[in-house]
């Protein structure tokens, strides 16, 4: 009853002294309509000149804040007028954080599209000058290095995380975890460095071989494939291992049959996680795998290419024909982008159909 | 009884599949302290003959100290990951609340993958959209900035004609460590005790003032190693700021104009193709010299986490 | 199949911490026993000593000697995976293996220690552990769906099932009724009752109508206080605990006065 009459009357005291739930839409609007205008002032001046629309856009998007913040401090208060500015501005800040995403996405798909084609799947850059030739050089290079790194650096990241989990006690297992935050943060070009010194050392300076770009990728990967593991190791119930241990299952055994199959399915996510992350290094390739044009299967054999080094190339040397050069490049980092958005996909529906189903 | 507890704590015979297994594990483990003691040790070696050479003979240094070629290579990579880091942090900040305290509960999970999409984006294919998207579509804005502001030392002209300027390295830098900050902080703020919320909300208080009150003295400590990690990425940073900065050395304040300092990471990428004898040893010792400092920035990010990891205990 | 348990003075340790002390009693084949006692005096960490299963606890030792059928689990070189073979262990909460279906789960002490088994062995394997744990009926239609898709109750039995197929001579319970709703504990209650046939049955409960309605001799346990190590009580048949125990401190937890 109470309810009722204040509703009917229009005097519901917790509604008093508010802004409408729409009003700040018609603000926004209000604003960016503002803004347009003002542009379309500015420019009348100029004959010819089209309307600035990103412009417009922004200049309205800082205007918002500012008008619903005056607006709320006059309706409502300096509180809620404290609060409807923060609101407004984090949600600026994810709408800002998009713009550079959509950008980029739509240039490099807008570009890359151009020599998206057979020839660039199926011909190297081999003797090519101007228009034409491919990158099948680069993906059999990012292909055979990154394989090479995956097969190096997922037992020992594996193990690694198997030791900190069901063995590591004392100064060693603190060590190592500190090291493997450490290695998290090498930058990826002195692993490249690393790589190359070993080699200069071994065979002399300016050895550039495709393994030398696989161990620096070894040296990125690690880490992160010990972080995921040791992470989805530590989620396997400790009553499963007792469980094990009380059918009188030797260690090794229980960790082998019952803790390793447990999270597998986030291993296996990490692992995809971690190639997608290596797969578009360029720096630490460009320095110790070097760069070719020619294709190169073997490994331990001469400079090897890869995708980001080609497009890396394509990009700072040009020749004559500046404009197919581009277009390479652009098809590549489409390439690249592809191969890496895929990769993820793999590594979410994977966590997503594969995790283990939980008995409560 | 001491002497009889002692048979009982004894070791039990451990079975070969056990020892085994065991060993390996351990081997691996201590072969990543060995992988990264081999790092710090090669890149050592190589760079010995920077200083054992008369640098007279290195022909990058054209005839300068080794510092003094080193220095303005120093600043630029300190001077270009601050501006990043000032840039993306309040962002990061605003974006993890979004997610956290703002959006939807349904959409929130998506609208994070979305920003996690930013961070697999491959670094070359950022270069290329900074070098040819960006800067020329905010030379503009550079241009105007100079004519109106130029008396603020920042923003001196002559404004660079192509726009790959130190300020546009820096926002591609910034856009780079913005979803791993946001994804740290994201985290953190997920973590706020919901007891401390809702005593907050149960006060009267609007949810920006919730936010303030129980969210982020939660979370501080989260940020600043959040931040910590993300200088440690801009600092490392090479290919982004190799295609999108045209550098001239020398150390200067100016953000817009077309005399730049260049980054350690960036001038290795730019000089490692046509370097030779001691001028690679020369590009060895500024990558050492750039572990070390990215070395320092990662030891404080994980000193002030592992600090809160103490104090969370009482939570 | 079945056998006896001797503790002799039997103390156990967390580091430098006594949680146990001075502990011996004689279990007899055949018979289901009872630890009862309040939360903290030990009876958990004491029933995991029976198997050396306190071992997996980082720091965890005893001092003193376990004796089943005349064999010390303690004397040098005593493979605690072999002691394990022989005494099984049910846990307070149902730990079904989330990888297996149920016919996988009953199998898994034999397939996980590498034995082979012919496919006839195996399902009958299989039919008698879980008739033995009183299952069979309730999914023998769906033996391959995973073992933790079934309810509660069934997972402890599940479990009890898997204990039961390695063939050990002694089975130890630490609370496995805890977690359960009263329905599932009277079925785990009955198929106790049948198993003592064949196993002896050491048991951890919280629930003193438990322990009277299933066990023939009874074990107390109390703690002086905080920080001080659990001690045995009084061990005496479960209706002398029960009606006329000989310490105060037992008839006061019984009658409900504490604990």
């Amino acid at each position: 009853m109470a309810a009722s009459t204040s509703a009917a009357s229009g005097t519901n005291i917790y509604a008093a002294g508010l802004l409408g739930k729409r009003t700040p839409w018609f603000v926004l609007a209000g604003c960016l309509a503002a803004s347009f205008v003002l542009f379309w002032l500015l420019q009348a001046g100029t004959p010819g000149a089209t309307l600035n629309v990103a412009g417009a856009i922004i200049v309205g998007a800082i205007f918002y804040p500012l008008a619903i913040y005056t607006i709320s401090l006059l309706v409502e208060g300096a509180r809620k007028a404290k609060d409807r500015l923060v609101t407004a501005l984090v949600y600026g800040a994810f709408l800002l954080a998009l713009a550079p995403l959509i950008t980029l996405l739509s240039t490099v798909v807008a570009n890359g599209l151009a020599r998206f084609d057979l020839e660039f799947f199926t011909y190297s850059m081999r003797s090519i000058v101007g228009a034409g030739g491919g990158f099948v050089h680069a993906m059999v290079g990012t292909l055979l290095m990154t394989l090479t790194a995956t097969v190096i650096s997922v037992p020992i990241g594996l193990m690694t995380s198997v030791y900190l989990v069901e063995y590591g006690r004392g100064p060693l297992a603190r060590a190592i975890t500190f090291f493997v935050d450490v290695m998290t943060g090498i930058p990826s070009i002195v692993a490249g460095l690393f790589a190359y010194s070993i080699f200069a050392l071994l065979f002399g300076p300016g050895t550039k071989l495709g393994i030398a770009g696989a161990i620096s990728l070894t040296v990125l990967m690690i880490p992160v494939v010990v972080r995921s593991s040791e992470d989805m190791l530590k989620l396997v119930p400790n009553e499963l291992r007792e469980a094990s241990y009380a059918l009188g299952v030797p260690k090794w055994l229980t960790i082998l049959k019952v803790v390793l199959p447990t999270s597998i399915a986030g291993i296996m996510t990490g692992v995809i996680l971690a190639i997608a992350r290596i797969i578009g290094e360029t720096a630490p390739l460009l320095v110790a795998a070097g760069f070719t044009n020619n294709l190169n299967y073997d490994m331990l054999n001469g400079r090897m290419q890869s995708l980001p080094v080609a497009v890396y190339y394509q990009y700072v040397s040009p020749g004559v024909d500046v404009q197919a050069y581009l277009d390479r490049a652009w098809a590549g980092a489409l390439t690249l982008i592809l191969i890496v958005m895929l990769l993820n996909i793999i590594a979410r529906l994977i966590a997503r159909y594969f995790a283990p189903k939980s008995g409560r | 009884m001491p002497d009889t507890a002692a048979p009982a704590r004894a070791k039990p015979r451990l079975r070969p599949g056990d020892r085994v297994f065991s060993g390996s594990a351990l081997a691996a483990g201590t072969l990543i302290l060995a992988i990264l003691a081999g790092v710090a040790a090669f890149l050592i070696i190589e760079s010995v003959p920077v200083v054992t050479t008369d640098p007279k003979d290195i022909n990058i240094l054209d005839g300068q100290p080794f510092w003094s070629y080193v220095a303005p290579l120093v600043f630029g990579t300190l001077w270009s990951s601050a501006i990043a880091l000032l840039m993306a942090v309040p962002v990061s900040i605003g974006i993890a609340l979004f997610i956290s305290h703002y959006a939807p509960r349904r959409l929130a999970q998506g609208l994070g993958y979305i920003i996690d999409l930013l961070a697999a984006v491959p670094s070359v294919v950022f270069g290329l959209w900074g070098g040819n998207v960006l800067a020329p579509a905010i030379q503009p804005l550079y241009s105007w900035l100079t004519e109106h502001l130029g008396w603020i030392p920042l923003f001196a002209g002559p404004a660079s004609g192509t726009g790959r300027t130190i300020l546009t390295a820096s926002i591609v830098l910034a856009v780079m460590v913005l979803p791993i900050i946001t994804a740290l902080c994201r985290e953190v703020f997920l973590q706020t005790p919901v007891l401390h919320e809702e005593a907050a909300l149960a006060l009267g208080a609007t949810r920006w003032e919730m936010i303030r009150t129980a969210v982020l003295p939660f979370g501080r400590p989260g940020i600043i190693s959040a931040s910590m990690l993300g200088l440690g990425r801009a600092l490392g940073e090479t290919m982004a700021v190799a295609m999108v900065l045209s550098s001239s050395g020398g150390i200067t304040l100016a953000l817009l104009t077309s005399s730049n300092p260049g980054t350690i990471a960036a001038n290795i990428a730019l000089r490692f193709a046509e370097a030779f004898g001691t001028n690679i040893n020369l590009l060895i010792a500024t990558g050492l010299i750039l572990f070390a400092i990215t070395l320092v920035v990662n030891m404080i990010a994980r000193w002030i986490i592992g600090r809160r990891r103490e104090f969370s205990g009482a939570n | 199949m079945s056998k006896r348990i001797e503790v002799r003075d039997l103390d156990v340790y967390y580091g430098k911490f006594k949680a146990v002390e001075g502990i011996t009693l004689n279990i007899e084949p055949r018979s289901v026993t009872a630890f009862i006692g309040p939360s903290g005096c030990g009876k958990s960490t004491f029933i995991r000593t029976l198997n050396r299963m306190h071992e997996v606890i980082p720091g965890a030792w005893v001092d003193g000697e376990v004796l089943i059928d005349g064999s010390n689990l303690y004397e040098a070189g005593v493979d605690p995976v072999l002691v394990r073979r022989q005494v099984g262990m049910v846990f307070q909460r149902p730990n079904p293996f989330p990888t297996m279906s149920i016919r996988e789960n009953v199998l898994a002490g034999v397939k996980l220690n590498n034995k082979r088994l012919s496919k006839s062995d195996a399902d009958d394997l299989v039919e008698r552990s879980l008739k033995g744990a009183n299952l069979w009926n309730e999914v023998k239609d769906r033996l391959e769906k995973p073992g933790s898709g079934i309810s509660g109750g069934q997972q402890q039995r599940l479990c009890i099932a898997r204990a039961i197929a390695v063939q050990p001579d002694v089975l130890l319970m630490d609370e496995p009724c805890s977690a359960l709703d009263p329905i599932s504990t009277l079925a785990i209650e009955d198929l106790i009752e049948e198993l003592k046939t064949e196993y002896t049955i050491v048991i951890v409960t919280h629930n003193m109508q438990q322990a009277s309605r299933v066990s023939d001799r009874t074990a107390f346990f109390n703690i002086a206080g905080t920080g001080q190590p659990g001690k045995l009580i009084e061990y005496d048949d479960t209706s002398t605990i029960f009606s006329n125990p000989s310490e105060q401190s037992t008839e006061d937890y019984v009658s409900g006065k504490f604990g």
